[in-house]
């Protein structure tokens, strides 16, 4: 859009056909203000304006209220829709205070794109409370009195409140899709609303991926809300991966049904994600780079696996290839009799 | 006092939203107020008063109940005024999405849902277009892609307005839209204010008490439906 967007009383002589052109949105604005002016395109603004303040017996002064309020929205537009998105490399969480008030014994914690981090502790043990202060970004202004830097430094506000710009994607296990649409036309959607290029090679590259995290493949035509729990969670994997605008993906617990965990990690790496886990699934556990261990509503220390916790890593996935052989067989129709 | 008013369509959650947020305040030894403004009934005033919060509320009954709320509003202000809240909430249901209670200069927002659709952000017209804050709610039962999608959609609605996520059900959020409520500049009269929005040019014979149908029944502000055009 290379024309400068032209003065409140310019915008009345444009003709509304060229308006809806340049501004494709304004037809929302007029649509908020209670008319429509698509039978006036060939009118010029000011024309239409007349006409609809006549039918609707407004105030005189109303046509150059709608003009202004027209102007101010379209500049807003302008910018929030041109917005460039910044390149988060790290997020750097500052210690602060346990319930009881002493001060948390991780000073810093540093998340860089890459990590896998798993969070572990018991219920009530401040799990979410650190979540949410990534979330808002918190200044000291939480009751933990933490303090969240991106790359480094204090961040932008817009971090806090703009509608597109939030740090924490959340993968929960009680999320549904809702909408009544098909894989693909459901991936088009959120890709268009992330201004992604080249959405149907995308959406094929999701849907390919979302079918490589679960057992039970499903088509591009199968509509979202008739996925099962394993096929969703493979698509919501695949979907945040590849275009959610936040750098940081929560994932309470990635359920043992059908979904290969180690896949959907590297999955969600290759997305440039720094992934936070919630679990106690030991696997899921030796996976991640570090675990931060929380009590008292603070993170008490950060444990990096050990060689030897490496070591049985092996084993663990063992059992768990032959857990998921088993569940085919079962599946397939077969005995369970010799295992 | 601070002053703040929260709109949005039914069943968003304000009343949750609100009351999550005021207990945090509560705790913090702020007097919270809340006027809840209804149609033809309501029972939220009850569920306010059992979390201790002093409430008071209003029931436009045969009236438009933005008409209502905008006759009353000064009053309320004058009402919290007198038991010296540290910070007054009118809650009220958008119901027609024509209006909204805004008034400016006074801290506006409005709540919506993650389950509402993606078209509802663009349907709800000035509640929603001239609100400082938008609060979404309900979005830990519907995917990320969704949530994401909703709020481009809340975007591009409002471009200006603040948008955060408030879990009326587990408060995940509410600290925070606590803080932003006591954020703003005290008001002492609301007298001359202004609406944001004007309210719906109305008076016809059906605003009189008129319920027969028919042309020869109709006097005042009609207008009426062009069919022609929709074939």
């Amino acid at each position: 859009m290379n024309t400068p967007l032209p003065n409140a009383d310019q915008l009345g002589t444009l003709k509304v056909g060229e308006l809806q052109d340049r501004y494709p949105f304004a037809e929302g604005f007029f649509s908020s203000e209670g008319f429509e002016v698509l039978d006036d395109l060939e009118f010029s603004l000011d024309e239409a304006l007349t006409r609809i303040a006549h039918e609707r017996d407004e105030a005189p002064t109303w046509r150059e209220g709608v003009l202004a309020r027209l102007h101010v929205f379209i500049a807003e537009m302008l910018d929030f829709v041109t917005e460039e998105e910044e390149h988060i490399e790290k997020i750097t969480v500052r210690g602060g205070r346990a319930k009881d008030g002493s001060a948390e014994p991780v000073a810093e914690l540093t998340l860089s794109v890459g990590d896998v981090v798993c969070l572990v502790g018991p219920t009530g043990s401040g799990k979410s409370r650190l979540l949410a202060d990534i979330e808002w970004v918190a200044q000291g202004d939480t009751p933990t009195g933490r303090q969240v830097l991106v790359n480094g430094a204090p961040p932008d506000r817009k971090w806090r409140f703009s509608s597109e710009h939030k740090l924490v994607a959340q993968l929960s296990q009680n999320m549904n899709f809702v909408m009544d649409l098909s894989v693909e036309e459901f991936v088009t959607l959120h890709a268009e609303s992330r201004r992604a290029e080249n959405i149907p090679e995308l959406v094929q590259r999701i849907w390919h991926h979302g079918n490589e995290l679960c057992g039970e493949p499903f088509a591009l035509d199968t509509p979202v809300t008739s996925l099962s729990g394993g096929q969703s969670r493979a698509l919501m994997i695949a979907d945040v991966a590849m275009l959610s605008s936040s750098p940081i993906v929560l994932i309470d617990e990635i359920e043992n049904a059908g979904i290969d965990r180690k896949r959907a990690l590297e999955v969600l790496l290759a997305g440039n994600k720094i992934v936070l886990m919630a679990t106690h699934d030991p696997i899921l556990a030796l996976y991640g780079d570090r675990r931060v261990v929380l009590k008292n509503g603070a993170m008490q220390q950060v444990i990096t696996p050990t060689p030897k916790e490496r070591e049985n890593l092996t084993e663990l996935q063992a059992l768990d290839a032959k857990l998921m052989e088993l569940r085919h067989r079962l599946r397939s129709g077969e005995l369970l009799e010799e295992i | 006092m601070r002053f703040v008013t929260v709109s949005g369509p039914p069943s968003t959650g304000k009343t949750s939203i609100v009351l999550k947020a005021a207990m945090h305040l509560r705790d913090q030894g702020v007097k919270v107020g809340v006027v809840k403004f209804d149609c033809l009934s309501t029972t939220d005033d009850e569920l306010y008063a059992k979390h201790g919060l002093l409430v008071q509320k209003g029931l436009a009954g045969a009236l438009c109940p933005d008409h209502y709320f905008v006759s009353n509003v000064e009053r309320v202000v004058a009402w919290g005024k007198e038991n010296n809240l540290d910070l007054l909430v009118s809650e009220s249901a958008g119901l027609c999405n024509r209006c909204s209670p805004h008034i400016k200069g006074i801290f506006a927002v409005c709540v919506v849902d993650n389950l509402s659709g993606v078209t509802t952000p663009k349907k709800i017209g000035p509640m929603l277009r001239s609100a400082d804050l938008v609060v979404i709610t309900k979005g830990d039962i519907v995917s990320q892609a969704e949530r994401e999608v909703f709020s481009r959609s809340v975007g591009m609605a409002n471009p200006k307005a603040m948008v955060m996520h408030v879990n009326g059900i587990t408060g995940q959020g509410a600290s925070e839209l606590a803080s932003l409520l006591l954020e703003n500049e005290p008001v002492t009269t609301l007298s001359g204010s202004e609406l944001r929005f004007s309210m719906p040019a109305a008076l016809c014979s059906y605003c009189l008490g008129e319920t027969r149908i028919g042309d020869k029944y109709q006097q005042g502000n009609v207008r009426h439906i062009n069919l022609d055009k929709n074939t």
